[in-house]
């Protein structure tokens, strides 16, 4: 009511205000203007406006590169929540002092370069790899199958980057979760398995819509990982962004497909956030609140 | 009645402590029993091993003739209202309460809704139903933490200090709440608490814990009125404790102990120790009178002279701390009436303090530790407070 407790508001949300406008709002309007934009030989955006951009988006090859990269990322996703769950509870559960050394173990990996833990695997695949090599031993792969450039190394490549930001959200909130609950559900006559599902699982659900977005979003915008060690067969849209960008020059084409992915992003969440906001009128903010 | 639930010499240890240590006690249908005892003294743990969270390291459980000590959790027909009662977040007050049932399966959906709105009912949350327990009140999580057990009819339902979180006016409220809900429902409720008065007003039987033992079992007024430890004597109630010695007996019941300082004291004797023991007595402050005349006694009266040390006027009693012949002793005394001409007595006033034989109580075992749990007179509770 009073214009001084406006003006507080404002002062809190200002700073938050600022930065989404300029890294994010500011970033994604110029890409979807972009789109409208002729480009220019030299690789850059010709003055005018047009929607040729917009039909060559058309390409018959794009669908099943678009299909590739949501199956792949959604994959991704899937096996690094699955993976990322057991592993937070049991490092929950842990005695503390082993907990820290737990933590340590998983975070390690991001001492490394992001690119040479990448190339590392791709020696690690490669026909004359130790896994390779070990797999034909085992008798389990024929020396003439290649793992290295498929949609199965990438898909391993990107759960293997990806799950520490799977686990990290699914700790802290797993290290919080009372575990008196899950006594309480077993003494109501819960199974193990039942009180893992109905009240541990429920308990942390915050922390898992947290690590399906830092692990899908990252993983449907992701280049390096199929480029390096995927193929011709497992190429995703940032490939084809990358692609567009680099070699064809042709900007306003990659700001098309970028824009593709940001929507395919960005709807699903509004719509998300939104029937969270309208369920949970009780108690509790959004969840993005705690992401952001 | 035959006994219902049997624990027979039960017990767990944590590393180098021992939580519950031979533990063997037997409940009956129905009953409300008490496990009494300070914090830390294995009560929790006791209760654990009955709910299923904890594996005895030896001793046998059984309850109602079938051996339950290996069962898992959710096989047994016996439910826990947890300390900070555990109701899940994420699901309404109905949903808490139909959690049971729904995991167990054993009813279908409509008749799982009828009996959650009975329960509702008797735990007076009909219109709290669709809320989450963070919206609640402190009484009313109690409450679906009752609701949510009882819909199950265990055989036995086990309270770990239900009413610790909550402050002493609603705790008052919820006692009467959970003794009503006992007699409604005819389930046999086991009730860990450290507040001797909750226990004292709630309890068909007490058992006393201290450091993962049982003291003592008996009705509250028996515990009260005769406890066999100093531990007891002390920790339920307030007490004075004398060091003396058998000179002889006097009569079937009846001996005459010597105390240092004092004459010698006839004291009733039902144990029988014999001439030329060691004995410990313990006194109840309430048992002593105090006067500044000498009255006319009875030989099964003891009397002593004494200086009055401090008083306290606490409304309803006074407490007096009573120095005699080297002896503190604290009595208190209520007010039946205040008579305007009669002279209080006052700060160092010479005083007869009198008793009689039979409300002297002889200790089996005595430790000197429990001196601590006997109230201080305030100058000297600062003082010892410091020397722990
Ligand atoms: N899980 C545990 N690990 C180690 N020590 C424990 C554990 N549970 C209880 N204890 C110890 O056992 C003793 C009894 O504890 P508890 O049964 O909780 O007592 P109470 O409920 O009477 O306060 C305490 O000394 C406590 O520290
Ligand atoms: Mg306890």
């Amino acid at each position: 009511m009073t214009g001084g407790r406006k003006n507080g508001e404002w002062a809190v949300t200002a700073p938050t205000f600022v930065w989404l406008t300029l890294l994010f709002v500011i970033p994604t309007f110029l890409v979807f203007t972009i789109v409208f934009k002729p480009s220019d030989p030299y690789g850059g955006i010709g003055s005018g406006w047009t929607l040729r951009t917009l039909f060559s988006l058309g390409n018959p090859n794009y669908p099943a590169i678009l299909w590739r990269t949501a199956w792949l990322s959604a994959l991704t996703t899937a096996l690094c929540l699955a993976l990322a769950v057991p592993t937070g509870y049991c490092m929950a559960r842990t005695d503390r002092r082993f907990r820290n050394t737990l933590l340590l173990l998983v975070i390690i990996p991001f001492m490394t370069s992001f690119l040479v833990r990448i190339f590392a695997w791709k020696v690690l695949l490669h026909p004359e790899g130790l896994i390779k090599r070990g797999l034909v031993l085992l008798g389990l792969a024929h020396s003439d199958t290649s793992l290295l450039y498929t949609p199965g190394a990438v898909l391993l490549v990107m759960v293997y980057t990806s799950l520490p930001f799977a686990i990290l959200p699914v700790f802290a909130a797993a290290e919080k979760f009372d575990f008196h609950l899950i006594e309480a559900a077993r003494d109501l006559g819960a199974t193990h398995a039942g009180a893992f599902f109905r009240v541990f699982i429920p308990g942390i659900s915050r922390a898992l819509f947290t690590s399906v977005l830092v692990v899908l979003i990252p993983c449907l915008g992701s280049y390096v990982i199929p480029d390096v060690v995927g193929g011709p067969n497992s190429e995703m849209l940032g490939n084809k962004i990358a692609q567009r960008t680099f070699s064809d020059r042709n900007l306003p084409h990659a700001s098309g497909l970028s824009a593709i992915l940001t929507l395919a992003v960005l709807i699903p969440m509004v719509w998300v956030v939104l029937s969270q906001r309208k369920r949970e009128t009780g108690g509790g903010g959004s969840i993005l609140k705690d992401i952001v | 009645m035959a006994d219902f639930l049997e624990i027979e010499d039960v017990s767990r240890h944590f590393r180098n402590i021992r939580a519950v240590d031979h533990v063997s006690l037997t409940v009956r249908k129905g009953e409300f029993y008490s496990l009494l005892g300070p914090s830390g003294c294995g009560k929790t743990t006791l209760l654990r091993m009955l709910a299923g969270f904890e594996r005895p390291d030896t001793g046998r459980i059984r309850l109602d003739g079938r051996d339950i000590t290996d069962l898992p959790p959710h096989k047994r027909t016996v439910n826990t209202i947890f300390q900070n009662y555990a109701l899940l977040p994420h699901l309404t007050v109905r949903q808490n309460i139909a959690f049971g049932l729904q995991v167990q399966k054993k009813m279908p959906r409509k008749e799982i809704d009828e009996a959650v709105d009975r329960m509702l009912s008797l735990v007076q949350l009909e219109s709290q139903a669709d809320k989450k327990p963070g919206l609640l009140s402190g009484g009313q999580k109690q409450r679906v933490a009752v609701g949510r057990a009882l819909i199950l009819q265990p055989q036995v339902l086990l309270l770990d200090e239900p009413l610790a979180a909550l402050d002493l006016k609603l705790r008052q409220k919820m006692l009467m709440e959970l003794d009503l809900i006992h007699d409604q429902v005819g389930i046999t409720f086991i009730y860990v608490t450290h507040d001797q008065g909750e226990a004292m007003s709630l309890s068909d039987r007490i058992a006393v814990m201290n450091n993962g033992r049982i003291e003592q079992v008996g009705k509250p007024a028996e515990i009260y009125e005769a406890p066999r430890s100093s531990f007891v004597a002390a920790f339920i109630g307030d007490t004075n404790f004398f060091e003396g010695q058998v000179l002889e007996l006097v009569g079937d019941e009846y001996s005459r102990l010597n105390i240092s300082g004092f004459a010698d004291l006839v004291c009733f004797n039902d144990k029988k120790i014999s001439a030329g023991n060691p004995v410990f007595l313990s006194i109840r402050p309430e048992k002593f009178h105090i006067g500044r005349n000498r009255p006319e006694l009875s030989p099964k009266h003891n009397i002593v002279r004494g200086r009055v040390e401090d008083i306290i006027y606490l409304g309803g009693m006074t407490k007096y701390w009573v120095q005699a012949e080297g002896h503190k002793i604290s009595i208190t005394r209520q007010h039946s009436r205040f008579f305007l001409d009669e002279e209080p007595i006052r700060w160092n006033d010479d005083v007869w303090v009198w008793w009689h034989a039979d409300d002297g109580f002889m200790l089996e075992r005595y430790s000197e530790a429990d001196e601590n749990l006997v109230s201080l007179p305030p100058d000297a509770s600062g003082t010892a407070e410091t020397a722990q």
